[in-house]
């Protein structure tokens, strides 16, 4: 079987030594800065990237997308200890995980989190090897008109599912959009939005953008707030879950499972979409809806497996097309174009060990997650404990010091700065950033193809509808658009929010 | 009847998404521009931009309704955060490379360490000493940043 002799080179790049041991590091560091309260993933591993540079590429991934998955369960453990999620896709976990952890049911949340995210993240492996090779036949169809299509579904998916006002999002793609293009333009040559800089004609970097936003302008927004946690008042309670939470939860855990990975594939959705949407549908499945949120352990366990299948598959068009699904596969496609890996269908055929070699580390990290996270949950409880007052220094010197890594240029570190502050700004005038980072990796992209497919069709704009697969895809944006547009829908879309 | 700004947070979101686009299409259109078959440098931002501003546009006059509803309370912006983890941050890339990885360190925690409202000034002292040599023993020697660690 092709599937298997895949594996195997995956399996024999993951498990050395060293690959091993970096993935290890990288599920350990990315828990430890994700359970830290008002980090998600984003800020984690934009914080990490520069620990990854002096390793070979495929040791670098793989310990990238162990920091992920780690952030990811670090985010899980903050939201049901001290009801503060580090990103959006845990703000459901929050719900009936934190009223668990209220009961003093703790660690029957943490337990059956971590099993049901090993579940997942086992499935979600294999889709994406099963999926990827037929996929990347696929996108080798692909021309520049198809690549301009899909990259405007993805832009319009990211807007449907930012939080709050749907027109403030487009705004903030196109902004993002915008800010995607300073620089050298590779085309003519021609300076961009540069204001006769030097330091901006490699264009701004990413690591900037989000450490600014999510990073820096997170901080200031959390100081604002009078926050108090009550860790102390938390017992984690017996960790492993009882036969009665067992019985409760394995529908759920697999019909998570199912529900993420195939939401995690789609562009602009990722961990969030799945674990939304496996919380709805266990609250509608449920013989009496009106436990959840009061502490039912279906609304833990349904959700975090989804958003681990998510987090999984949504490695998928990035690996195959080389798009980035939402901003975390943003800062990855940042992270392999450091490295000299140019993301797209070639890299399956040109470096078949780093494309297997990752998959296979996805469960391999999930394995390490679960072995490392049971025993540890105590030291992550006493690090919550840490007062933000103590905290917030250090994150600080983190970001000065990952940004200016990046291209040795203090000059990053102002315009950081800057960041920080727009990103505070967002925060209070309520424009999500999360589309504004999407738009402004996709913008060189989506402009060098508008330029392709225009200059092919000798400038007739009708190319995009004439070819079918770029039609079909302008289509499912258009109904997208449609969708949300639609009142009683629109109700819907808010009461989700709402519930989250 | 009046005029009145429901939402003051809209209001300012538009007129920044007006300014950004006005300054984003204004540059893109001293740029080489093209033809569709051929775009030149101007041509992409130039459309971006002027959507942008006509997006802003729309946002900004929702806000402003003919009504006697009182406005939305929106809630201030906190000075202090702000000017101080700026200033924390801008102060250690200004030193750093002349006075050291340690100094610079020190300089950011004491100076951001302010922004909280809680200020405790013997645990700061503690605090950036702990950072600094953590920093120096991580970023340094560890993973190698080109980073001075004493002065110069």
């Amino acid at each position: 079987m092709e599937l298997l002799s895949h594996l195997a080179i995956g399996v024999d790049a993951a498990f050395t030594g060293t690959n091993l041991l970096y993935c290890f590091a990288g599920v350990t560091l990315g828990t430890l800065i994700g359970v830290l309260p008002g980090l998600g993933p984003v800020a984690t591993i934009a914080m990490l990237l520069p620990v990854t540079y002096g390793l070979p590429p495929t040791a670098a991934l793989i310990m990238l997308s162990g920091i992920y998955y780690g952030a990811q369960y670090g985010g899980s453990t903050a939201a049901i200890l001290v009801n503060m999620p580090g990103e959006s896709s845990s703000v459901v976990t929050c719900l009936d995980g934190h009223a668990m952890a209220k009961q003093g049911r703790a660690g029957a949340a943490l337990g059956i989190a971590a099993i049901g995210s090993f579940f997942a993240g086992t499935v979600a492996t294999l889709v994406v090897a099963v999926a990827a090779t037929p996929l990347a036949v696929f996108a080798l169809k692909f021309g520049p008109a198809e690549y301009f299509a899909l990259m405007v579904l993805g832009l319009v998916a990211a807007v449907v599912l930012a939080q709050g006002d749907i027109l403030k999002a487009v705004a903030m793609t196109l902004a993002g959009l915008l800010l995607g293009l300073v620089g050298v333009d590779v085309n003519s040559g021609e300076e961009r939005f540069t204001f006769g800089l030097p330091q901006l004609a490699d264009g701004i970097s990413f690591v900037v953008i989000s450490m600014g936003v999510f990073g820096i302008g997170e901080i200031i927004a959390n100081l604002e707030r009078d926050e108090r946690r009550d860790v102390a008042a938390v017992r984690v309670g017996r960790i492993l879950p009882s036969r009665d939470d067992y019985r409760r939860s394995w529908k759920p855990v697999l019909r998570g499972s199912a529900l993420g990975s195939l939401l995690g594939v789609l562009p602009g959705g990722g961990a969030m979409l799945g674990s939304f949407a496996s919380y709805m549908v266990e609250k509608r499945l449920a013989k009496d809806p009106s436990r959840f949120g009061k502490g039912a352990i279906e609304g833990v366990a349904g959700p975090e497996s989804a958003n681990n299948a998510g987090a999984q598959t949504s490695f998928i068009p990035l690996l195959v097309m080389g798009l980035p699904a939402n901003a975390v596969m943003a800062l990855m496609i940042g992270a392999m174009m450091i490295h000299g890996i140019v993301p797209g269908p070639q890299v399956m055929s040109e470096r078949p060990e780093l494309f297997w070699g990752v998959i296979v580390s996805m469960w391999v990290g999930n394995a390490m997650l679960l072995l490392l996270n049971l025993p540890l949950i105590g030291v992550w409880v006493k690090l919550l404990a840490v007062p933000y007052r103590v905290l917030y220094p250090a994150i600080l010197l983190f970001c000065c010091i990952g940004v200016y890594s990046v291209n040795n240029q203090m000059f990053d570190v102002l315009l950081t700065v800057a960041f920080g502050l727009l990103g505070y700004l967002f925060i209070k005038l309520r424009c999500e950033p999360a589309p504004l980072l999407l738009g402004f990796v996709l913008g060189p992209m989506l402009e060098e193809n508008l330029r392709r497919a225009m200059l092919l069709s000798r400038g007739d704009p009708t190319v995009f509808l004439t070819r079918p697969l770029s039609l079909a895809l302008l289509l499912l944006a258009l109904a997208l658009i449609v969708v949300m547009a639609l009142p009683r829908l629109r109700a819907t879309r808010e009461v989700a929010f709402a519930e989250g | 009847m009046k005029i009145r700004i429901l939402n003051r947070r809209d209001s300012f979101a538009g007129l920044f998404f007006i300014l950004l686009g006005l300054a984003g299409s204004h540059a893109a259109s001293g740029y080489p521009l093209g033809s569709a078959m051929r775009m030149g440098a101007g041509y992409f931002p130039l459309l971006l931009g002027a959507v942008l501003a006509v997006l802003g546009a729309v946002v900004l006059i929702r806000s402003v309704r003919v009504t006697d509803d009182e406005p939305a309370q929106d809630d201030g912006f906190a000075l202090r955060p702000a000017v101080l983890v700026g200033a924390g941050v801008i102060v250690f890339a200004l030193v750093v490379q002349q006075l050291g990885l340690v100094l610079a360190t020190v300089a950011l925690t004491l100076v951001s360490g302010h922004a909280h409202r809680e200020v405790r000034f013997g645990e700061l002292l503690g605090l950036s000493a702990v950072l600094s040599a953590f920093g120096v023993a991580v970023f340094a020697y560890g993973l190698g940043v080109p980073l001075p660690v004493g002065p110069a």
